[in-house]
């Protein structure tokens, strides 16, 4: 295995002693030894031991800001496609401001089939019915764009620290992005294919040291043949 | 009631008062159906199944053209219990089948060679119809004993000009052996023979083996969703050994 | 067991020139179907199976759904091309015994409760028989299963052994699974050492049994080698 990149786990193999450690997403513990339950990148800190998996769908979690797409207008509220085995609801109440009628208002006039938001999980009961809402400062209807979906675990990566990856992609593409924390990005703008040929490539090569350099290496390539 | 059934199993006790490796009570019936050329009928405790036995004739398999054929299809009847459903055999149904028919087929219990009427063309075809008609648990064990005890009292009918005689026999079908099947389930620590209805909800992992008179294995099937240890594994091989001795001795 | 003319071991060897307990060639690779969430093909010899997972998915109708667990759902079918008589593509029984076999094989491994209300899909699909097609299918499916990052405990080895010419042998071909005394398909986590699937037809004594089931597990870790190789060829920087 080259220094290039990160050691990776699969399933089954030991990742560290618990040591009093919580445990994190993706792990599991037998006889005060952790293991992992995917194939992923360990990552361990003084307080948690987890893996970040490299595949995977995405586990609704509160507080999470999400990108979804409309799947259905019901009377009071909107079913909503989060790119995950659950399907979340958005009820009226969380998305409008003012007082509706809603037996003389059809309220796809608000959102409609197909139409993309940006909303945050409000909610995830213990059976897994998930509540988004619109009363968020940065929710808002998307328009025009295309959707690109990664895995989402490595979200993390597309963003960057601080945001540097994303910021260095939206500078050097001059494109509008927006990631959710469940693998869908939203991307506009007139060179919206080198934006996502960067987000592809960190997608396929999200546990690889020096990545952002490659990035950024790609993003210029495409800029100097112009 | 799962919860007590691992609460009283943690103390060494199970809910019928049973001892982990004894058998609840076993009744056997013979030719029970008139009209099948064999049949009988078993009772597990509670759970009770009918096997029947019709031969027909048919042609051969092309790679054994001078053996008989057997056939063995089980039928989850839906009076039998709120969770059997009318239609054709669901994966349970056909598992079940499918394990009593290697136990069989493999001890070479029926001399399948005798059965021969001209090779290539004609032979007898042996039909086994098992029925579930209550189920209480371990079906598998009073399918496969149901199967055998019908088997040993088959007739084989009268032929004149290649048409069968029904009502008129010539012999009895030639079984020269008793393969005995024993399931063997696991929960928690805990190995049991003959799982009741109850006890078959909480199982984790369960073991069928089938076992000649001279105590040569020829069927193992493990069921259940859970993962079982190498050592559990051999105790319940020696397990099923024991209790296959005992469970023949009622095979006349 | 049908008993065959030609004999099946000829001087210590096998009909296909194999020693007793050598394993055919293996083959794997994976993600070998674009939009499935995760794929494998694994061949051992002649015998060639591809599995797909999709998954975890919404479950409908809504009355099958675990209320506290996922469903796992699988699929095992035999192209009819891949046998000597083509083989209709209706399920037969014997493929219904199968596919409930080997989802039983996998269940133990996976942690169903992580995704309640789901289904995790497994489809196999037997592009060429030629003995022993359940264990090599149930390799892929692991393999499937880890790729489309479902949480599991172990991954999951599958392998045949048996009895052929009174030699106890490790994977059966076609030849030797039809012709042999006995044949076992048997599965286990490796790193949890753990057997998930034992089945057999055939005649052996149980020592005979026993011994075969520690060549099996013998086999399986070499089978694991090549599984934990095989994922971790995918992740590896390629220049």
């Amino acid at each position: 295995m080259s220094e290039k990149e990160r050691p990776i786990v699969l399933p089954g193999e030991f990742v560290d002693e618990k040591k009093g450690r919580k445990l994190g997403d993706n792990v599991y513990e037998e006889d005060g030894k952790v293991f992992s339950k995917v194939i992923g990148i360990p990552k361990l800190t003084e307080n948690e031991i987890s893996v970040i998996a490299l595949a995977g769908k995405y586990v609704p979690k509160v507080g999470d800001r999400v990108i979804g797409v409309i799947l259905d207008v019901e009377v009071s509220g909107w079913f909503v496609d989060i790119n995950s085995p659950y399907i979340a609801f958005l009820p009226l109440g969380e998305a409008v401001e003012e007082f509706v009628d809603t037996s003389r208002v059809d309220i796809s006039k608000y959102y409609d089939v197909n139409e993309i938001i940006f909303c945050r999980i409000s909610k995830v009961a213990k059976n897994k019915t998930v509540q988004v809402t619109m009363h968020d400062l940065h929710a808002k209807k998307l328009v025009g764009g295309v959707l690109v979906k990664i895995t989402p675990s490595k979200v993390p990566r597309v963003i960057g620290k601080g945001g540097s990856m994303i910021n260095l992609i939206k500078k050097k593409t001059k494109c509008e992005l927006l990631v959710g924390q469940n693998g869908v990005i939203w991307v506009k703008g007139k060179n919206k294919a080198k934006a996502i040929e960067a987000i592809l490539l960190i997608e396929k090569e999200s546990h690889i040291i020096g990545l952002t350099e490659k990035v950024e290496r790609m993003l210029s390539e495409g800029n100097e043949k112009k | 009631m799962e919860s007590y059934v691992l609460e009283l199993l943690e103390k060494g006790r199970r809910i019928d008062g049973r001892k982990f490796d004894e058998f609840r009570e076993i009744r056997i019936e013979e030719n029970v159906v008139q009209k099948a050329e064999g049949s009988a009928s078993v009772w597990l405790g509670e759970t009770r199944v009918i096997a029947g036995v019709k031969l027909e004739l048919g042609t051969p398999y092309a790679d054994s053209p001078d053996q008989g054929v057997l056939i063995v299809n089980a039928e989850f009847t839906p009076l039998a219990s709120p969770d059997f459903e009318p239609g054709p055999p669901g994966e349970d149904a056909i598992e079940l089948a499918r394990v009593v028919d290697r136990g069989i087929r493999e001890s070479e219990c029926i001399e399948l060679e005798k059965l021969c009427i001209t090779p290539g063309e004609k032979v007898w075809c042996i039909f086994v119809d098992i029925s579930i008609l209550n189920h209480q648990g371990n079906l598998l064990d009073a399918s496969a004993l149901a199967s055998l005890v019908a088997l040993r009292n088959t007739r084989i009918p009268k032929l004149e000009d290649d048409k069968i005689i029904r009502g008129e026999y010539e012999g009895k079908l030639p079984v020269r052996y008793k393969p005995i099947n024993i399931s063997v389930a696991k929960i928690g620590n805990a190995l049991l023979i003959d799982p009741n209805f109850e006890e078959e909800k909480v199982v984790e992992s369960k073991v069928s083996i089938s076992v000649r008179d001279d105590d040569k294995i020829c069927a193992i099937q493990k069921q259940g969703s859970k993962e079982i240890s190498f050592e559990e594994m051999d105790k319940i091989f020696d397990l099923a050994l024991e209790k296959s001795k005992e469970i023949r001795k009622l095979v006349k | 067991m049908k008993k065959s003319e030609e004999k099946l071991i000829v001087d210590g060897k096998r009909i296909d020139g194999r020693l007793p307990d050598q394993l055919r060639n293996i083959e794997v690779k994976v993600d070998v179907i674009s939009r499935a969430d995760g794929s494998a093909e694994v061949a051992f010899g002649n015998t060639r199976v591809i599995a797909s997972v999709y998954g975890p998915r919404a479950l409908y109708p809504k009355h099958l759904q675990e209320y506290e667990s996922s469903i796992l759902r699988c699929r095992y079918s035999m192209a009819p091309f891949s046998v000597d008589e083509r083989k209709s593509p209706v399920p037969d029984r014997r493929s219904i015994e199968l596919s409930k076999v080997i989802r039983l094989a996998l269940e133990p491994a996976i942690f169903l409760e992580d995704f309640p209300k789901t289904a995790i899909d497994v489809f196999l699909e037997v592009v060429q028989a030629d003995g022993s097609t359940r264990v090599t299918g149930i390799n892929a499916a692991s393999l499937a299963l880890a790729l489309a990052g479902i949480p599991m405990r172990d991954l999951v080895c599958a392998c045949s052994v048996g009895k052929v010419d009174g030699t106890l042998v490790v994977d059966l071909n076609g030849k030797e699974d039809n012709f042999g005394e006995a044949d076992v398909a048997f599965a286990m986590m490796p790193s949890k050492n753990k057997i998930t699937l034992l089945q057999m037809d055939g005649l052996l004594s149980k020592e005979e049994l026993k011994k075969l089931i520690e060549m099996a597990k013998e086999a399986c870790k070499k089978i694991y080698e090549l599984q934990k190789k095989a994922l971790r060829e995918k992740y590896k920087v390629k220049e």
